[in-house]
């Protein structure tokens, strides 16, 4: 029986995970910075050191949330879209779209922020371009949609590997990060962040119709859900939420399809507890993943899509392993 | 008289292309059950989903307590009429329970949550089909006949006055087949819901509603009270095998030649 009461308990101890996030990514790193002083700059009363590290860390710290978040939510609006647990938000070929254009913007050696808007502008190519073709004769149903998505992903991924193949050395490095995923490039974080929290604003006041909505379509339209414009919705906040994730800190991968599937474990299939949720979650997990990701073999910086994959697999095979169903 | 729960005007139904329904004209009232009889394919779950406002007609119009479907927000026909499909799965999981209370969506406003009172009914909804104490269970751990009855539950949950059920008894064994009929019976004679249903059995169709419909699938429609069109000549033709009919204290009964 879902209540309130416990949506809220879990929303909560949720929120502490976020802040132990940030409390760490602010502390741990080259420059080890005890929590006190973090609060004291926090509020602009901290010393030389303790400011500077909370200048460059938290913005960070700050974009990483915002993208953990977008792509939980993006991948739990996806798995509901499409009815398919195997979903998730670079299923439909947006990640693609704004890695021809990241790559692109790149090759042709462009400044950072010009890469992020070709990003932008291809996720958005990509997520018209899908929906124009599955709309096709107007049934737009989810296979259509499911296989359009593919095949333009499959397109977009032969392109940046033709791309790959021409750059030269030099550029290769930073092109490999951008597709693995990594907050060192980051330019800004509140477009991110905005981003997160609009789509999450709208998305929320339809959680109980799209738990309907996964139960089958006529299922939902039987029992007075709007099918046609709920989908439409749902396309749309999906999308645009990958795409600024993916413009922000590039293709991370495994966020977006397992986040939702934790919580889900953990918590139940209600769209109303699982939605923020998620985002908390996903939030948190990218944050901590990124931290790790400047930390474990610093100097050194690893591509923060790694470590997501490395700390979500045995995490994600522990909570399976214990459902007793 | 107040305006009939469903009213069906000229209606015409097509499936890819082919006309299977034309020139319908229904009508149903509180307490009224119709059987909707047919060959595979004649277009009975596309007629009753069309009846359902789940698709619009090729021509004419369906009305809901005298209302046009297709003017009605989906919530308001939600509170009218519940609809059962074929087929329900959820790739994602759920309870019995929380299955069961989706049923409520129509009565909640956009922020609640559901209420004691919600549970309440959806658990007496899950009593009356024999679906106590299950609660707790994950619908795919059911076997067939439980679902099916589980999305029985859902209906009442929904407490709307015309229930629209294609084949209602489907994977029930014959036990759980005269409980359903009787339920539904129970919920037009006490309640004056009116129900239509996708039967394939014309003697149980005889034995629980009031008239029937036949669809023959080439445009043709007949109906009429029970009595009078469920004979084995119509239905020899409906199906086209023959039948021979058997009277049994007061009930019919089909036997194919």
């Amino acid at each position: 029986m879902p209540t309130r009461r416990r949506a809220f308990l879990i929303l909560t101890a949720l929120s502490l995970l976020a802040l132990v996030s940030f409390a760490l990514a602010l502390s741990a790193g080259s420059l080890k910075v005890p929590l006190l002083d973090i609060v004291a700059a926090l509020f602009g009363r901290g010393d030389g050191a303790a400011d500077m590290v909370v200048q460059l860390r938290l913005p960070r710290a700050l974009a990483g949330f915002a993208c953990g978040g977008l792509l939980a939510l993006a991948g739990a609006l996806m798995q509901v879209l499409l009815r398919n647990p195997l979903a998730d938000p670079y299923v439909l070929g947006i990640s693609g779209g704004a890695g021809v254009g990241a790559m692109f913007g790149i090759l042709i050696g462009l400044p950072l922020l010009a890469v992020d808007g070709l990003a932008f502008a291809g996720a958005l190519g990509a997520m018209f371009l899908v929906f124009g073709l599955a709309h096709g004769d107007g049934s737009w149903t989810q296979t259509r949609l499911l296989l359009t998505g593919v095949i333009v992903a499959a397109g977009c991924g032969a392109l940046i590997a033709l791309m790959l193949s021409i750059a030269d050395e030099g550029k290769l490095h930073g092109m490999l990060f951008w597709l693995m995923g990594d907050l060192g490039q980051t330019f800004t974080w509140w477009p991110a962040a905005l981003a997160l929290v609009v789509a999450l604003a709208c998305a929320m006041p339809f959680a109980r119709e799209l738990n309907l909505l996964s139960r089958g379509l006529m299922q939902a339209q039987a029992l007075g859900v709007a099918v046609g414009r709920l989908r439409y919705t749902v396309y749309l906040l999906a999308s645009v939420a990958t795409a600024a994730s993916v413009t922000t800190a590039g293709s991370i991968g495994f966020v977006g399809l397992v986040v939702p599937h934790l919580v889900r474990l953990a918590t139940g299939n209600d769209q109303r507890l699982l939605l923020p949720a998620t985002v908390l979650a996903g939030g948190s997990l990218l944050v901590l993943a990124d931290t790790a990701a400047r930390t474990v073999i610093a100097p050194l910086q690893l591509p923060v899509g790694v470590l997501t994959a490395l700390i979500g697999v045995p995490v994600f095979l522990f909570l399976l392993s214990r459902q007793p169903k | 008289m107040s305006a009939p729960l469903l009213e069906a005007r000229q209606l015409r139904v097509d499936i890819g292309g082919k006309t299977v329904v034309d020139c319908l004209n229904l009508s149903l009232q509180p307490g009224e059950r119709l059987a909707i009889l047919g060959r595979n394919g004649a277009g009975k779950s596309t007629l009753l989903s069309t009846l359902a406002g789940l698709r619009p007609p090729q021509a004419g119009a369906v009305l809901l307590d005298g209302e046009d479907c297709a003017l009605l927000p989906p919530r308001q026909a939600a509170l009218r009429r519940a609809w059962l499909g074929q087929f329900q799965n959820d790739p994602f999981g759920s309870t019995v329970l929380e299955t069961a209370l989706t049923g409520r969506h129509p009565h909640l406003g956009r922020w609640d949550w559901e209420s004691k009172h919600d549970a309440e009914l959806a658990r007496s909804a899950l009593k009356a089909l024999g679906l106590a104490g299950m609660e707790a269970r994950q619908v795919h751990t059911l076997s067939g006949g439980e679902r099916q009855r589980l999305a029985i539950a859902t209906l009442l949950t929904q407490a709307a006055t015309l229930y629209l059920l294609d084949e209602p008894l489907s994977h029930l064994d014959l036990n759980h087949q005269m409980a359903v009929l009787e339920l539904f019976a129970g919920t037009a004679r006490d309640c004056g819901a009116a129900v239509v249903m996708v039967l394939h059995d014309p003697a149980l169709a005889h034995r629980f509603c009031d008239r029937a419909l036949l669809v023959y699938g080439d445009g043709r429609c007949e109906q009429g009270a029970v009595n009078d069109i469920l004979t084995a000549a119509t239905l020899s033709e409906l199906y086209g095998h023959g039948l021979r009919q058997i009277e049994d204290r007061g009930h019919r009964c089909f036997i194919p030649e």
